[in-house]
């Protein structure tokens, strides 16, 4: 770890963090999060010598706004780590090279965590408090409250590792909770789920119902033989086709 | 449904719709807070709770990873929120109509999203040369006009859904021929299998998650057995 150069000010930090928000913006299928990049990393190159109007200004700000590729929370980092590096006047190749080279472990490394456990495990934990009778707006309030801690948090870390470290920023990315995390939360997602499901049918079904012992075992069933054809289909996607077909049944017979 | 209603709902669309990936991505998308914040806002929480619950077991299959194209939950939730949220409809059979509303609209949605980077591509590209001189204008208005675009695509997806099938609903409930139990014993299993593939569908590459899962199911049983 090497002492960053000049502090970054809240107020940049906090610009940063609220752009960071609508990194995603102007997402494309050519430069993908390559504008946002540079609209995140602004606020911070405005202190390069001869501010906005200055030719270093611009040489950076262009640069950052070329093709970049990572998880739009994990981007944090990359901003962070880019803003010192530009502030601190590293040798553009090198900035460049760098900033090739943080895409491929940003971008797994967030979807591993956030998409593929963090949310899913949010959502399934709202599913569970909704099925012991949370009203709707407990409910909503237990998704969003468990799931934007940890995504706040994550960008928030983001942007401060990234400055902290620079150029060495590639050493925070081995913390356990990138690289064991998403092991500790599939293992809760699934015990949530375990818990979760059975709950979930009876609170859909309602209580009382003498089909909630037939639709949960039709879950347990169905469940078990959807998994066998893992990869192959969409189960959501046959399942829209079977409830278009009871639909259509039910209206016109 | 009055021009008021449609008005507001189309506002909270466009910010649901914009919420999927422009900003803030916060996940007020997803469909278990998106289709109760619609129940609410049209005085029918619960409706919307049960509607939102249901989505959530198919919208867990679909996680929306970088560029692949996925269900727009946002502003289709906002859609069959609506729908559960009118007079009468109250039944199975009006809730799985709005579910298959919802989940086909998703679709049409995930598409509108994709030709929305079509045209952020084709504008990043009208201005490149500018974007390589460093003009903080050109970075920052192209940022703008995307979000902005995306904000007024949801909007319009939410109305152009009411106005679709707000009719085609009413229809469909009032023709609604098959009792209310087996309705809703369907749709329930549905659910509860694709959220069970769902979750073996993320989660079965971690190691002895299988051992977590059964756990899980017995503790489950215990619940419900205590419930009953």
């Amino acid at each position: 770890m090497t002492a960053p150069p000049v502090p970054l000010p809240l107020g940049t930090r906090a610009a940063i963090l609220l752009r960071l928000l609508a990194i995603q913006g102007s997402w494309n299928y050519e430069t993908l999060v390559g504008n946002g990049m540079g609209f995140c990393v602004e606020p911070a190159l405005r202190r390069l010598p001869g501010g906005v109007d200055g030719e270093a200004y611009r040489a950076a700000l262009a640069r950052q706004s070329q093709y970049f590729n990572a998880h739009p929370y994990l981007a944090a980092v990359a901003v962070g780590a880019l803003a010192r590096a530009e502030l601190e006047g590293i040798d553009p190749t090198k900035i460049e090279r760098f900033r090739t080279a943080l895409c491929g472990p940003l971008g797994s490394v967030g979807d591993r965590l956030v998409w593929a456990a963090w949310l899913p495990l949010c959502a399934l934990l709202a599913l569970l408090v909704f099925a012991l009778g949370a009203s709707p707006l407990g409910t909503a309030l237990t998704f969003l409250v468990s799931y934007n801690a940890g995504h706040l948090a994550l960008r928030i870390w983001g942007i401060n590792v990234g400055w902290r470290e620079g150029l060495h920023v590639a050493h925070a990315l081995g913390t356990p909770v990138l690289r064991q995390g998403p092991v500790w939360l599939a293992r809760a997602g699934t015990l949530v789920a375990g818990v979760a499901l059975p709950l979930v049918v009876q609170r859909l079904v309602g209580t009382g119902r003498a089909i909630q012992v037939e639709v949960l075992a039709a879950v347990l069933v169905g469940g078990f033989i959807v998994t066998r054809f893992h990869g192959r289909v969409d189960a959501w996607k046959w399942s829209f086709g079977v409830l278009v077909v009871f639909a259509l049944y039910s209206v016109l017979r | 449904m009055t021009g008021g209603e449609s008005a507001a709902l189309s506002v909270l669309g466009a910010v649901l719709g914009l919420d999927v990936v422009s900003f803030p991505q916060a996940m007020l998308s997803r469909p278990l807070v998106a289709a109760t914040l619609t129940g609410m806002l049209m005085g029918e929480p619960e409706r919307g709770l049960l509607l939102g619950a249901t989505l959530e077991c198919f919208a867990l299959e679909t996680l929306p990873v970088g560029a692949s194209r996925y269900p727009e939950w946002g502003s289709s939730s906002v859609v069959g929120g609506a729908l559960v949220a009118l007079p009468g409809a109250s039944t199975a059979g009006a809730l799985l109509l709005a579910v298959i509303v919802t989940l086909g609209w998703a679709w049409v949605g995930g598409w509108s999203m994709v030709q929305l980077r079509r045209l952020n591509a084709h504008w990043a590209r009208a201005r490149h040369d500018a974007v390589a001189r460093g003009s903080r204008a050109t970075v920052t208005g192209l940022q703008l006009s995307g979000v902005t675009a995306d904000l007024v695509r949801g909007g319009a997806m939410t109305l152009a859904g009411l106005l679709l099938f707000v009719p085609a609903f009413r229809w469909g409930v009032a023709h609604w021929s098959l009792a209310d139990i087996p309705t809703r014993g369907v749709l329930m299993a549905l659910a509860g299998i694709v959220a069970a593939a769902a979750t073996h569908k993320v989660f079965h590459a971690v190691a002895g998650t299988r051992w977590y899962m059964l756990a899980g199911l017995a503790i489950g049983a215990l619940l419900l057995g205590g419930t009953r």
